[in-house]
């Protein structure tokens, strides 16, 4: 059993400022629901002495020199933007949450 | 708004034990950035210091910067910290602009280092330890600029401007564990701690520490609980404090907020709060996310950190001397007075005073100049003493003192020169003319015509008044437009009533 609930979604969705209709939320819980509990069965498969990966290749320490390369000018930055003023992007207000 | 309710600093005390927490966030000096190779600049045009890594475009990915992974190594040794065997980068995703692929890569619970120290002096003297508890790499975000709203802050704004010039700039964020005891220099051993952190890394040179600019920022954490109560009380988070008065002066706003609040009986609200520099006043922003609504998890893109051992050892052999060492060190080198020594301290000028003394300056004229002339001509610009002139060029322009060839007046002049980038030193002395005149035909000269109207001054020096010699240096020096080589015609005068 998962425990996503109705509440979880609506809170995912602020969350992710996506805006959901009731039906929508109904739905993507049961839905959400099903795909965690899938997840799920990994935990029958492992058990806890086995290290969690978060890399499938054992490798390390790849980095590169600190060096400048390949910048882009402003207009091929911004080539794909939807909005912009010559300079910058151009977005929609949003209240702050600068990290 | 409506103006939040004060107690009386002195009162909250006596009822709450303040306590605080910092973060501070250094942006690290490499030539390029975090996680790609757009250069790592200040002030450029908008989105020109850009790869399609810092735009979040599809396809891209990132690469560690292996001098941001040093420096923050160095920084972690020394602030006491262990240096992890094995760390890893995780995303911390939320959704705004100020980045663009929604997350933003940070570390999460492997940081590069973690459980230091680090000793922070106060003005009177005294030492406080301030615990570290953990160091870790992460990228800026980029810069908006709200656009429509009255005031230019996000309140009311019509659209936002994104500039991801500042984007996947290496930080490193240095959190404090609860920091106890304070008491009511909370604000003064923040300030401390702060100052103490731009030192370092400047003496590291892996940031340019400048507040003003952002490259250091300081979040405080502030939190009360009523005398005797183990329990920690609600914190509040305020940003945006980006000088070092600020730092203080925040502090000890909140201390006064919450407790007027906690003495009615309101409950304090977790939340992020704003330092207004103008008004002296925080005001609330978000509630505070907790780490859950980040949904942190491990960087697929990347991979994991293991700093070798023999790197760890080599950067800690290649630290600089601690600043309250040095600055031990450097007091009982320069033989200066408490006073004289925290005076430059406090002005943050050490650093430039310490440079222009290793350019061969003496100490007492290096402190002359940084605290004299530089720091009223910087005062009355609105800029930093340090952005007017190098350490170096002040240590020629002494050396042209001590040899003679321009006198203090005159050196006053050659600053200005210095300060208007008229070239070197010499080459200020002569195009502007301001050499001394030492050559006797032209100062017995001026002495005879000072002696004309001042007969009587050579008998007072013949019947030992030897100080009666002034008023001729005065008088020639009035004559000569202050170029007189004072000494020399101290000199010629004195032979003169012995002759």
């Amino acid at each position: 059993m998962s425990d996503i609930t109705e509440d979880t979604v609506r809170h995912l969705a602020n969350l992710a400022r996506i805006a959901l209709t009731p039906e929508e939320v109904t739905t993507l819980t049961s839905e959400l629901a099903a795909i965690v509990s899938a997840v799920e069965k990994v935990n029958e498969a492992v058990s806890a002495d086995v290290p969690a990966t978060s890399h499938p290749i054992p490798m390390e320490n790849v980095w590169r020199e600190d060096v400048v390369a390949d910048e882009l000018t402003s207009e091929q930055a911004l080539t794909g933007a939807p909005d912009h003023d010559g300079s910058r992007f151009r977005v929609t207000a949003i209240l702050g949450e600068e990290a | 708004m409506a103006k939040d309710a004060l107690m009386d600093f002195d009162k909250a005390l006596e009822k709450f034990e303040p306590v605080i927490g910092l973060e501070v966030h250094v942006e690290l000096s490499t030539k390029s950035k975090m996680f790609s190779s757009a250069s790592n600049v200040f002030g450029a045009d908008p989105n020109t210091a850009v790869t399609p890594v810092c735009l979040g475009l599809p396809g891209s990915l990132p690469v560690v910067n292996k001098d941001a992974v040093r420096y923050s190594i160095s920084l972690g040794l020394a602030l006491g910290c262990e240096i992890a065997e094995t760390c890893r980068f995780a995303r911390k995703n939320y959704f705004y602009p100020d980045l663009a692929k929604n997350y933003q890569i940070s570390q999460f619970d492997e940081p590069i280092a973690f459980e230091g120290s680090l000793e922070v002096e106060l003005d009177n003297g005294d030492i406080v330890t301030i615990p570290i508890e953990r160091a870790h790499m992460e990228e800026d975000a980029g810069k908006l600029t709200h656009v429509g709203g009255a005031t230019g802050r996000i309140q009311g704004a019509e659209y936002s401007l994104v500039d991801y010039n500042r984007a996947g700039v290496p930080l490193v964020e240095i959190v404090t564990k609860p920091i106890y005891g304070t008491e009511g220099r909370a604000g003064e051993v923040a300030r401390a701690y702060v100052s103490t952190i731009r030192d370092i890394v400047r003496g590291l040179g892996i940031s340019e520490a400048r507040m003003e600019r952002g490259n250091l920022r300081c979040d405080a954490n502030v939190s009360l609980r009523p005398r005797g109560d183990e329990k920690l009380g609600t914190r509040t988070e305020t940003k945006n404090v980006n000088s070092l008065r600020s730092i203080e002066r925040a502090i000890r706003y909140e201390i006064q907020r919450q407790a007027a609040l906690l003495d009615k009986g309101t409950a304090i609200i977790q939340e992020t709060r704003h330092w207004h520099e103008d008004t002296g006043t925080t005001s609330p922003g978000r509630p505070k996310s907790d780490a859950d609504d980040y949904r942190y998890f491990p960087e697929p893109d990347l991979l994991p950190i293991r700093p070798s051992r023999e790197l760890v050892e080599e950067l800690r052999a290649a630290l600089p001397e601690p600043p309250a060492a040095q600055r031990r060190r450097l007091k009982a080198e320069w033989g200066f007075s408490d006073l004289d020594f925290k005076s430059i301290v406090n002005a943050g000028l050490l650093v430039e005073v310490r440079e222009t003394v290793e350019a061969g300056a003496n100490p007492q004229s290096a402190r002359k100049w940084w605290m004299g002339e530089l720091s009223r001509t910087a005062n009355e610009m609105n800029v930093e003493p340090s952005s007017l002139v190098t350490p170096t060029q002040v240590a020629e322009l002494q050396s042209a003192v001590d040899a003679g060839t321009i006198n203090d007046k005159l050196a006053r002049e050659a600053l200005a020169g210095l300060i208007a980038n008229e070239g070197t030193v010499a080459e200020i002395i002569e195009k502007r003319g301001l050499t001394v005149v030492s050559d006797d035909g032209a100062l017995i000269a001026a002495i005879d015509a000072a002696l004309a109207s001042q007969p009587d001054v050579l008998e007072k020096i013949a019947s030992g008044k030897v100080e009666a010699a002034g008023a001729i240096i005065g008088a020639v020096m009035k004559a000569m437009g202050g170029k007189a080589d004072a000494a020399r015609v101290r000199e010629l005068v004195i032979e003169r009533a012995s002759a």
